[in-house]
């Protein structure tokens, strides 16, 4: 397939992974500044950090969900916004119209559409329609590529991007959590400290999945584990390698050629599931999770670079 | 006025079935569903572009859902009409690029093709495989009477709207299947197929085994890039921008995640301008460098050939009766609209004298643009498009002013008759090829003759009604 094509898949899912995820750090954005005598600027200030829209905020302001909404929702100019990141998914999708199914053309499409109307002020008003619109839509775009696309190259490079970028608001999220889950705020938290670790949870959609296989032990080390570890958790990096390795095997597999991005994923891969949490405490959670973010664009760098991609 | 459809008393044949469910299903649920059609148009993004407007400029070319209708017979004749005309003017290609017969036989003024400016000099001597210069061939036809069917001009280069040929189609029998059931209508979407065959046919010499083709979009800030799209994803084909291909080692390649992977049929459906900066023009970014050489030497086939606008310029259009006389020995089965030539001093005074009545178009103009119809304008629109006139008549020609014939079109207030036109695409490649349908414009506004989507004009779909 042509290198365009494959590039502008794999951009085209990592926008809209980021899109959902910032949809949801949006979400507990929310939560966190419900809660008694949190509600302070820091949580707020945590959400545009973790999106990577800190430089977008101007010097000396406060955030608040006014700011966060307009900065991570609405603004253009911010790559990480939801609208940036639709409307650059729509148009990635125009440029390979031929790679996409009618199913997936059409949910971008409609995407886009839905939100060329949308202001600050019923953005306001009417935020967690607007969050689970963006949560619908995702995923009825992941949906249609799963049920209507051939499973070829193109598949391949779709599901890569998607994944890529999944690992990354992960760590970046953990990133600029860290610290609510290092031990020794256990000493100084209590209640609060339970909040943070649920809110890490709530942003990557996986309370009732934690409580499952936890059974409500919210310790850093079994969060930890959930969040970084855990194959069985969607939004887990080992999920994410897992499936990286997958894709970037099938393509070795078609293209009859070995790649070193397939051995980067690889052996980012065994790390991941060669560790435990009590290692990753005592070598650093935070040293762990700059690493590991390194590592993925690194890789990131190395699929571009293996199959051509023109810069993006 | 020939009215498609007849008059409510005397309903022409191929419309019966029409006019019956037209009066069944009621103008209001009619426009209940031209809405719905519509929406369903945007959702999947047919739309074309119109830059320079301001607003939005992804548009919809509005959809009229009552077909437009041939019978069989009528169709037998424009099917042989059309074929014919494509051969001539490939014949009528090949020979100005090589000895230029006609214009040794005196039949065509050589000035009119040595000095023209579609005229593509490094074109002499290239021998296209199967000698196909124009291998999609849109021809326009209008009618003005029951039999009298007219060729209003030939686009050899790269004519668009057959997605909505198709399109049209497949909405119309997703929305009204019922009025499809047991009718025959003449299916279209062989298309796509057989275009694929017609450019598998003319793969290059240097060409073994199955070609890989390809086609050449400028882009998706084009204005047809939706077509683009959809023919290259109906064939299965790469859908190629200018960046995606290099020449190396005397062949074209496209850039894939496996490494550069040989080209050998290129439908372009970009201007001869664009295709190479070292061949074309020196002053533009855009194109593949090196293409026209590989071309040359046969390592690529170029779809349609580069230059073959020669065959389309308006005032060659005049000679294509001689040619098909010329070339094919037949007598031209479509006329040709009378045509005055301005580059003629009588034909020059007598346009000038009777401006009032006529239409007079630019010879290389395209797209509805530039034209002025006599009967419609002011007297000072008139005054100076004369001025325009006298300063190069070489630059124009003159037509009555045709009665477009009228097709039933769903109005404000119901069905109102609607100025049409009608564009089949004849596919040519070891032969001459036509599926049964096209493209049937319509001029939205009451008594307009411009059908062109860019001066907002609609489309319907098109039947052929099988024996």
């Amino acid at each position: 397939m042509l290198s365009r094509s494959a590039e502008n898949l794999f951009w085209l899912s990592r926008y809209m992974e980021r899109a959902e995820a910032t949809a949801r750090l949006i979400e507990m954005g929310r939560r966190m500044a419900m809660l008694p005598s949190l509600g302070t600027q820091d949580d707020w200030l945590s959400v545009v950090r973790a999106s990577g829209s800190a430089a977008f905020l101007p010097e000396g302001e406060t955030a608040n969900e006014a700011s966060v909404i307009d900065l991570l929702l609405l603004r253009e100019d911010n790559p990480s916004s939801i609208r940036s990141s639709l409307s650059r998914a729509r148009a990635n999708a125009k440029s390979v119209r031929t790679a996409m199914t009618r199913q997936m053309w059409e949910t971008l499409n409609d995407g886009w559409r839905m939100l060329d109307g949308l202001d600050g002020a019923g953005a306001v008003r009417d935020l967690s329609a607007h969050l689970d619109w963006v949560a619908t839509l995702t995923a009825t775009f992941r949906g249609a590529a799963e049920a209507s696309m051939l499973r070829d190259d193109r598949y391949d490079f779709l599901r890569l991007g998607g994944y890529v970028e999944r690992a990354d608001m992960t760590l970046r999220l953990l990133d600029v959590k860290y610290y609510v889950l290092l031990p020794e705020t256990e000493v100084i938290g209590g209640g609060r400290d339970h909040h943070q670790w649920t809110s890490v949870l709530g942003a990557l959609s996986g309370m009732r999945a934690f409580h499952h296989l936890y059974k409500g032990d919210f310790s850093p080390w079994k969060i930890t584990d959930f969040v970084i570890l855990n194959s069985a958790f969607p939004r887990s990096l080992a999920f994410s390698y897992q499936q990286i390795v997958e894709h970037l095997n099938n393509l070795a597999a078609r293209y009859d050629a070995e790649s070193p991005c397939a051995r980067t994923a690889w052996d980012a891969l065994m790390r991941i599931s060669r560790i435990g949490a009590g290692e990753i405490f005592s070598t650093g959670l935070h040293e762990f999770v700059i690493n590991a973010i390194s590592v993925n664009n690194r890789l990131s760098e190395e699929i571009a670079e293996t199959y051509h991609f023109q810069g993006h | 006025m020939f009215d498609e459809m007849g008059t409510p008393e005397a309903i022409r044949a191929p419309y019966l079935d029409v006019a019956q469910w037209v009066e069944a299903t009621g103008v209001d649920l009619l426009k209940l569903r031209r809405d719905e059609a519509e929406a369903i148009f945007r959702r999947i993004g047919i739309t074309f572009a119109v830059y320079g407007e301001g607003a939005d400029p992804e548009r919809l070319i509005p959809f009229d859902l009552v077909p437009r209708v041939f019978s069989a017979a009528e169709w037998r004749r424009i099917d042989r009409g059309v074929k014919q005309r494509a051969r001539a003017l490939n014949a009528f290609l090949y020979d100005v690029y090589h000895r230029g017969e006609i214009l040794k036989a005196g039949v065509i003024p050589e000035a009119l093709v040595y000095r023209n400016s579609a005229f593509l000099s490094e074109m002499v001597g290239v021998e296209p495989p199967g000698r196909v210069y124009s291998h999609i061939v849109g021809i326009d036809i209008v009618r003005t009477g029951d039999s009298d069917f007219y060729v209003l001009e030939d686009n050899c280069r790269t004519p668009s709207g057959v997605s909505y040929m198709l399109e049209n189609r497949e909405i119309m029998m997703r929305m009204f299947p019922e009025l499809f059931r047991g009718r025959m209508v003449e299916p279209v979407d062989a298309y796509p197929k057989e275009l694929y065959r017609t450019l598998t046919e003319v793969a290059p010499p240097a060409c073994k085994g199955e070609p890989t083709v390809v086609l050449l979009t400028p882009g998706s800030l084009n204005s047809a890039y939706y077509e683009h799209s959809f023919l290259a994803d109906l064939m299965g084909i790469e859908l190629v921008e200018p960046q995606d291909l290099f020449v190396e080692n005397g062949f074209v390649w496209m850039r894939t995640t496996l490494g550069p992977e040989r080209v050998d049929v290129i439908y372009r459906r970009i201007d001869d301008d664009y295709l190479d900066p070292l061949a074309f023009r020196p002053d533009s970014m855009l194109g593949v460098a090196g293409l026209f050489d590989v071309y040359r030497a046969g390592g690529v086939t170029i779809c349609s050939a580069p230059g073959a606008g020669i065959g389309d310029d308006k005032a060659i259009y005049c000679f294509v009766p001689n040619m098909i006389r010329f070339y094919l020995g037949e007598t031209p089965i479509l006329q040709n609209v009378p045509t005055w030539r301005c580059a003629v001093a009588d034909d020059l005074t007598y346009v000038l004298e009777h401006l009032e009545e006529l239409v007079v178009k630019e010879v290389h103009g395209s797209g509805g643009y530039g034209m002025l119809i006599g009967p419609a304008a002011s007297k000072k629109e008139r005054a100076d498009y004369a001025e325009r006139i006298k300063a190069d008549p070489d630059g124009f020609i003159a037509q009555p002013t045709l009665q477009l014939s009228t097709a039933p079109t769903l109005a404000s207030k119901g069905l109102a008759p609607r100025h049409v036109d009608f564009r089949p695409f004849c596919l040519v490649g070891r032969e001459a090829r036509l599926v049964p349908g096209g493209l049937t414009r319509v001029a939205m506004r009451e008594g307009s003759l411009v059908v062109n989507s860019s001066q907002g004009g609609g489309v319907k779909d098109t039947w052929v009604l099988s024996e």
